[in-house]
């Protein structure tokens, strides 16, 4: 991957951010987490599957299932700066008369599936990977997860039977940005070692820092199908990236911010001076 | 090889839609797992996986079958089938054995007795609770081949009675007494209870009255139509299952008549708030009030009548 193929997405990524910002006011959003994955799924969409907006019926296409659900937001910017959405229809987040929501759902072009309750979407892609299988295709299923939401034990019974069942085709990308809702998963329910835990379910495991496009290019080309195994990436990521006043926050998980703060903070991702927030924190949904 | 079995064999080898799963429940599925090959999956004991796993393969464009014990495929995976079945209302049919007093002596745990209230609670999902092996056999063509989500209460007990071989979802069979016009009694009931209701009916009529026995089949999409004339047409309308009173038959059956304004007099024998007493089938059936003969006391009862027999005396909660 070059420096010019870098920079593109770096400018996709740009816009998928503002996107997400400008959906954290009349209602807000799942901000911090959207954040810390946006550059995982401008990746993911541009360079990694094989899925593009006149493909997303096609039998063939490769599956991404956003799992940890409420960072949407990030999976509707990237939509609607890769054509699979009209990016006008992002003005109609939590208004009645679209389907943009805190949720991701299939009424969206491009939504595999939807999502919500945490530890669900790993056992709903051993399905799909399943049937890719039985049908010897070539697609891959790659499955989002949040860290916090491997506190479900779903997703350990999940990696046993994927495990059993040698689906080689299935990726689950961790989005590694050590929060949960309210705190950090170090404080609450420990997940270190992840790499281990993953090993030791007999799964292919790789890490990498889940903001450099370089490095995730070097990862996840070498992802091999017919491994036998199903793999996971571990990507460290940071919740809030690219806008420092609400990075790594513990009280920035949902945001509703005023049209005023809004502006101010995508100053801030373009690099001008620090937003000055005033609205309430910690709000939870 | 069980008639389950070649059921299934016979729709999967014309329709490559079709695939088994179970959670490791292999009781009524011993033989065809060698004959399915990759179309039989075993996820272990993981029923949420199971749910999952069985919604990615109907979002392929597979007909999922998908079996564990009736207490533990409603209840364990409740969300799973709510949220990645019953909200995207893929075709995987549930198939639960073991239901109601058929668990016997496995303990409150296993007593699916709620599993109607459950399903039937979650939009597009269907609930068939088939009488026995051969209602069972007739119904579950159609129910697999209909595109939608299904409970089914699994059953192998003989036949009792000569069914209808014609089945419809949402029609259930009137298998005794008049088809229409004025009775003293019909009874509503659904699955194993079937048995027990004709032998209740047979001693009400020997003391002269009129009796209607109907098997509802399809407790979702229901028949309407039975129920409203149950409702207009009986001195008293009886449900009878092996199930909480809440939120089964008899809730179904209050809220038909509400809904039309078609008020009767009725007499729920169910389970009350607490688990039956587990112990062999037999006993289970005498212990909770459940054979045919404390069944017609107890509508004797509530008809104001006198039981003349000694079979009155029979204790029963």
């Amino acid at each position: 991957m070059n420096q010019t193929e870098t920079d593109e997405l770096k400018r996709i990524a740009l816009r998928v951010r503002e996107h997400i910002l400008r959906m954290s006011t009349d209602g807000g959003c799942f901000t911090g987490a959207s954040l810390s994955c946006a550059d995982l799924l401008v990746f993911l969409y541009s360079r990694f599957l094989n899925v593009s907006p006149e493909t997303i019926a096609s039998p063939d296409r490769d599956y991404l299932l956003l799992s940890k659900g409420h960072d949407v937001p990030a999976l509707y910017g990237v939509f609607a700066e890769l054509g699979f959405l009209d990016p006008e229809r992002l003005k109609n987040h939590l208004k009645s008369n679209d389907h943009i929501y805190w949720h991701p759902n299939r009424a969206i072009p491009g939504v595999e599936f939807h999502s919500g309750s945490l530890g669900h979407l790993l056992s709903v892609s051993i399905g799909i990977a399943t049937d890719i299988k039985l049908r010897e295709g070539k697609n891959k299923v790659v499955v989002v997860l949040g860290d916090g939401e491997l506190n479900e034990g779903t997703i350990w019974e999940g990696c046993l039977t994927a495990n059993a069942w040698k689906l080689d085709n299935l990726i689950a990308v961790v989005d590694r940005n050590h929060f949960q809702a309210n705190v950090r998963t170090e404080e609450l329910i420990p997940l270190e070692p992840i790499v281990d835990k993953f090993k030791a379910f007999g799964w292919n495991v790789k890490s990498v820092d889940g903001h450099d496009y370089s490095a995730m290019d070097e990862v996840f080309s070498s992802w091999r199908p017919d491994s036998g195994s199903p793999t996971v990436i571990v990507a460290s990521t940071q919740r809030g990236r690219g806008v420092p006043s609400i990075a790594e926050r513990a009280d920035r998980w949902f945001c509703n911010f005023t049209h005023d703060e809004v502006e101010q903070l995508i100053g801030e991702l373009h690099g001008e001076t620090a937003a000055d927030l005033t609205s309430e924190t910690l709000i939870v949904r | 090889m069980n008639r389950y079995e070649e059921l299934l064999l016979d729709l999967i080898s014309t329709d490559d839609r079709i695939v088994v799963l179970t959670a490791e429940n292999r009781g009524h599925l011993r033989t065809i797992p060698a004959q399915l090959g990759k179309r039989f999956m075993d996820v272990g004991i993981a029923e949420q996986t199971m749910i999952g796993a069985a919604a990615g393969l109907a979002l392929r464009g597979r007909i999922v079958l998908a079996h564990a014990l009736a207490s533990f495929v409603t209840l364990r995976p409740f969300e799973f089938i709510r949220d990645d079945v019953g909200i995207p209302n893929l075709p995987v049919i549930m198939v639960g054995m073991v239901p109601g007093f058929l668990s016997d002596g496995n303990g409150p745990t296993h007593q699916a007795v709620d599993d109607v209230a459950l399903m039937r609670g979650i939009p597009n999902i269907g609930v068939f609770c088939p009488a026995d092996e051969d209602d069972f056999i007739i119904g579950m063509r159609d129910i697999i081949l209909s595109g939608r989500p299904f409970y089914v209460r699994y059953i192998n007990t003989p036949a009792f009675v000569e069914h209808d071989k014609s089945f419809e979802i949402g029609k259930a069979e009137i298998v005794r007494g008049p088809k229409k016009g004025r009775r003293d009694v019909t009874i509503l009931t659904y699955g194993l209870l079937l048995k027990q209701s004709v032998q209740a009916a047979e001693i009400l009529e020997s003391h002269g009255l009129v009796v209607q026995v109907v098997n509802m089949r399809t407790l979702k999409p229901v028949d309407t139509a039975v129920l409203l004339d149950a409702a207009r047409e009986s001195s008293l309308v009886v449900t009878v299952e092996d199930h909480f009173k809440n939120g089964g038959l008899y809730s179904i059956l209050a809220d038909t008549v509400l809904d039309n304004a078609a008020p009767c007099k009725a007499l729920a024998i169910a389970l009350e708030e607490r688990w039956f007493r587990p112990a062999l089938l037999k006993d289970v059936l005498e212990f909770e009030g459940f054979t045919g003969e404390q069944i017609a006391v107890r509508i004797q009862r509530a008809l104001e009548l006198q039981p003349k027999d000694s079979y009155a005396e029979l204790r029963f909660s």
